[in-house]
């Protein structure tokens, strides 16, 4: 079983570290990193860009559009996507097909900052 | 990461909400500073051992208000302040006050304190010392280091600032819509000012400068947060990614200006650049441009360069061209003039900057593009004249430095340009 595990943090204080105190913690994590891909058992590994870059589709009829994070408790994170586009146009015309397939709840799209695509399959 | 950064960081990020929040119940600045200081002493003895609190902001809200309160209590009779136990065991009461503040109260509060900061009446020196002080929370040297002035002199600037907006008597209701998006531009603009105090700073101060853009850094994350649909904001926060990414760029070992086109562009932070390019894109799709946007743009389009000569020289005349009408200023010609010289030649960004010569007659960097104009056009003696006339105008060693270089250069070039001329 392929798990998945999903960063929470506080994002303000996440931004009020320097510059030195991010890289610090950079470093420890791929030391963690590098443990699991030398066992094979990495997946991608992405850090998205501030909830500032992001951009929320709400998939209504028509879909609706809205500048920053998906915020609904009501709603719960049931998978994601990784797409390659040019400019968020066209990611959010990706998440426009997505949507229109299946309707209901919001995409919220997230430029990545960092990537790592690993090796494992499941 | 130590728990002690961890905390600082935590203290840091709550600032603006807690200190606009005790503002909003003591209406006094001095005191809501020192509530939300001893709030802080108390985090600091606290949190190692129980941990951090679910909202570290009402928490400091909280304790801070409490222990001001006893204090004001105390100046009437001598009574004992609670033990830290006492104080720090507030899980239930804290739950509570997370959930009244929700986002609206922290937004009204954050936004009356920028306010207050960028209140009309304060010049702009004292608005951003202020801010400083009172959002940022540097202290009285950092910000005296960091505009170069002594720490006497700074402290008082910001005594009379606080003075100054205790006499305005400022009305402690969120602000209407009008008057809401009005300062939305000043506080926009401080922090744009703050900025480019850091970004200004030459080589040998450059590093004590330097907190001055991740300050205008982090107040434009939060500006953009609180208002997540404006286009301005976007682009400004775009602006001050884009820029401070060549911050490592910028200068040589020995602290002389390295020109955009000379810079080792793998030194650029390719995660600022990422963020600023994001932002620039999302704040396009509202076909509302501004001059920030612009601006932004032009960075995006320098950033996005891997070689110098990749750079669209083009779009960058056009964006200029729409800044000039947006802001008129000869200072935006005289850098649209320098796209020109790339697009139509040296000759074409002269005639472009000829007129601006009586309004710019003390301005560094127009004589410093003008010698440069004139020396691609092989006219040397009147690029030293310019270049001349730039170092006499020099702000920092650093500026004339670089200008010096320009006219080593044509002495050393004087013989092979001269004839070319003369053909």
């Amino acid at each position: 079983m392929l798990y998945a595990i999903l960063c929470y943090h506080d994002e303000d204080t996440v931004g009020s570290w320097t510059k030195e105190q991010d890289a610090a913690v950079m470093k420890k994590l791929t030391v963690v990193q590098d443990k699991l891909t030398k066992q094979g058992r990495l997946g991608p590994v992405a850090r998205l860009l501030p909830t500032t870059a992001a951009t929320t589709l709400r998939k209504d009829d028509p879909p609706l559009v809205l500048d920053g994070p998906y915020a609904e408790t009501k709603e719960q994170l049931l998978g994601f996507y990784l797409v390659d586009c040019k400019d968020l146009d066209e990611a959010l015309g990706v998440a426009r097909d997505l949507g229109a397939a299946n309707p209901g709840g919001a995409y919220e799209i997230r430029p990545v900052g960092h990537f790592t695509a690993g090796s494992v399959q499941p | 990461m130590t728990d002690t950064a961890w905390i600082d960081a935590a203290l840091t990020s709550a600032r603006p909400q807690a200190v606009g929040a005790l503002l909003r119940y003591f209406r006094n600045l001095d005191t809501a500073e020192e509530a939300f200081q001893n709030a802080c002493l108390r985090a600091l003895k606290t949190w190692p051992q129980n941990g951090p609190p679910r909202d570290p902001a009402a928490w400091l809200i909280m304790v801070g208000r409490n222990v001001a309160i006893d204090d004001i209590r105390r100046g009437k009779k001598q009574t004992p302040l609670p033990e830290d136990e006492a104080i720090s065991d507030l899980d239930d009461a804290e739950e509570q006050l997370a959930e009244r503040l929700d986002g609206s109260h922290y937004r009204d509060d954050i936004l009356r304190l920028l306010f207050i900061c960028c209140h009309p009446d304060l010049p702009a020196t004292q608005q951003i010392a202020l801010a400083l002080r009172i959002v940022s929370g540097l202290t009285v040297k950092q910000i005296a280091r960091a505009f170069l002035v002594s720490e006497a002199a700074m402290e008082q600037r910001i005594t009379r600032a606080k003075a100054r907006v205790a006499d305005a008597n400022v009305p402690f209701e969120a602000p209407g819509a009008a008057e809401r998006s009005e300062r939305l531009a000043s506080v926009a603009a401080m922090i744009y000012l703050i900025f480019n105090e850091g970004y200004s700073a030459s080589g040998d101060t450059a590093e004590i400068r330097a907190p001055l853009c991740e300050e205008a850094i982090r107040l434009a994350r939060l500006l953009l947060r609180l208002f997540q649909s404006e286009p301005e904001i976007m682009g400004l926060t775009a602006l001050l990614l884009l820029q401070h990414a060549r911050a490592a760029a910028r200068f040589d070992a020995d602290g002389a200006v390295i020109l955009l086109d000379d810079q080792d562009r793998s030194l650029w932070n390719k995660s600022l650049i990422a963020e600023g390019l994001a932002l620039i894109d999302k704040a396009m799709r509202h076909r509302r441009s501004g001059p920030y946007q612009v601006q932004a743009a032009v960075a995006a389009l320098h950033a996005r360069a891997e070689k110098p000569e990749d750079t669209d020289w083009a779009q960058i005349d056009l964006l200029y061209g729409a800044l000039e009408i947006m802001q008129p200023s000869p200072v935006v010609t005289l850098n649209r003039a320098v796209a020109v010289s790339k697009v139509k030649g040296p000759q074409a960004a002269l005639d472009m900057i000829e007129p601006l010569a009586q309004r710019l007659s003390n301005y560094f960097h127009y004589f410093g593009v003008r010698g440069a104009f004139l020396m691609q056009l092989g006219r040397n003696d009147e690029a030293r004249i310019a270049f001349d006339r730039a170092i006499a105008l020099a702000n920092t060693s650093a500026e004339a430095a670089h200008i010096r270089m320009h006219l080593d250069r044509l002495q050393r070039d004087s013989q092979p340009r001269g004839k070319k001329a003369g053909k």
